[in-house]
């Protein structure tokens, strides 16, 4: 263990600012692209599925009868 | 003897196996990452000119080694993918170019994070400095040029063409420390050498250049999966598939 204390640990001995600057931004980033990519597929997945609810519809108002 | 690899060239089986590699690179990545970090932050002794300011290097390092990794894997999948016309090698270059992008920005970051302690400055127009914002202007190009296109395959070969034009980049950004005189240090890992560096230093370093590797597998084969998705969603198969889900929402496969 390089620190004494946990308050000794947040210090980075004086570096505290840089230290967590770069941690956090580096973690809220990589954050960030997983949840777009996880958001995409789930984009694709609603896309595809309101397609395929769209011809239903359409397949369902062709063969309605007393139509023109 | 090279037949078994031609299924692969099918978007279906290529979507199946990397589904199923997904969770192995995720098994090394996470790991990794916890271990790495809390070794590298809080166990990893203090540097005896840098003091903890150091302990950025865990991050710095694995995420600047990565995004040229990352690049050469689409300098790869570009060139097989504009020579045998392997669409889904061009799926595989449009699938990296996000991720490479954010690990190129964290390099970026991070160094300026510890530029700012360190040298007294957040940036410098120095070759190292210049060539990495290089590599991040280039992956935003790829990004935009991919993005241009409503056609695709179009797409795909040109962003595929701008992939091996930025190839030249790579080795400036490696030998950028050793042609010009850098405030960057030069190689401490990547050299015909032993590595200098403490080896109470160096082993959480090379656990987090492995988790980075393993996150940038991971993260490659779920975009990957999203491109083939998109671009196959008239095909029955994903019709099925979606159907599916849509039975089950919670388990989506």
């Amino acid at each position: 263990m390089a620190f004494a204390s946990w308050s000794d640990f947040i210090a980075m001995g004086g570096y505290s600012f840089y230290v967590w600057l770069a941690y956090g931004v580096s973690l809220f980033s990589v954050l960030l692209l997983v949840i777009s990519t996880v958001a995409k597929r789930k984009k694709i997945f609603k896309h595809v599925e309101q397609r395929l609810l769209r011809e239903q519809r359409i397949k369902a108002a062709e063969n309605r009868e007393g139509t023109l | 003897m090279w037949k078994w690899l031609h299924p692969y060239a099918k978007a279906e089986k290529s979507y199946t196996l990397s589904g199923k590699l997904m969770p192995w690179f995720l098994a090394v990545a996470l790991p990794t990452f916890i271990v790495g970090m809390i070794w590298g932050l809080a166990f990893a002794p203090a540097d005896y000119q840098q003091g903890d300011s150091f302990r950025i290097i865990y991050i710095h390092v694995p995420a600047a080694m990565m995004a040229m990794g990352a690049y050469s894997t689409m300098a790869i999948a570009a060139f097989i993918g504009l020579v045998w016309q392997i669409r889904l090698a061009e799926m595989t270059v449009a699938a990296t170019a996000p991720i490479g992008a954010v690990y190129t920005f964290i390099a970026l970051f991070t160094g300026a994070a510890w530029g700012k302690p360190m040298w007294g400055a957040w940036w410098v127009w120095d070759a190292r400095l210049t060539s990495e914002l290089i590599l991040l202007f280039v992956y935003l190009g790829i990004i935009a040029l991919y993005n241009a296109f409503s056609d695709k395959v179009l797409a795909g070969r040109a962003a595929s063409i701008l992939t091996l034009v930025g190839v030249i980049n790579l080795p400036i950004i490696h030998f950028s420390v050793v042609w010009w005189n850098t405030l960057h240090q030069g190689a401490t890992i990547t050299k015909f050498d032993q590595p200098s560096m403490a080896t109470d230093m160096l082993i959480p370093l090379l656990i987090m250049i492995v988790s980075f590797a393993a996150f940038l597998g991971f993260m490659v084969l779920y975009r990957f999966r999203n491109e083939i998705l998109q671009r196959e969603s008239h095909r029955p198969w994903v019709i099925a598939l979606v159907q599916q889900s849509s039975s089950s929402v919670n388990k989506r496969g």
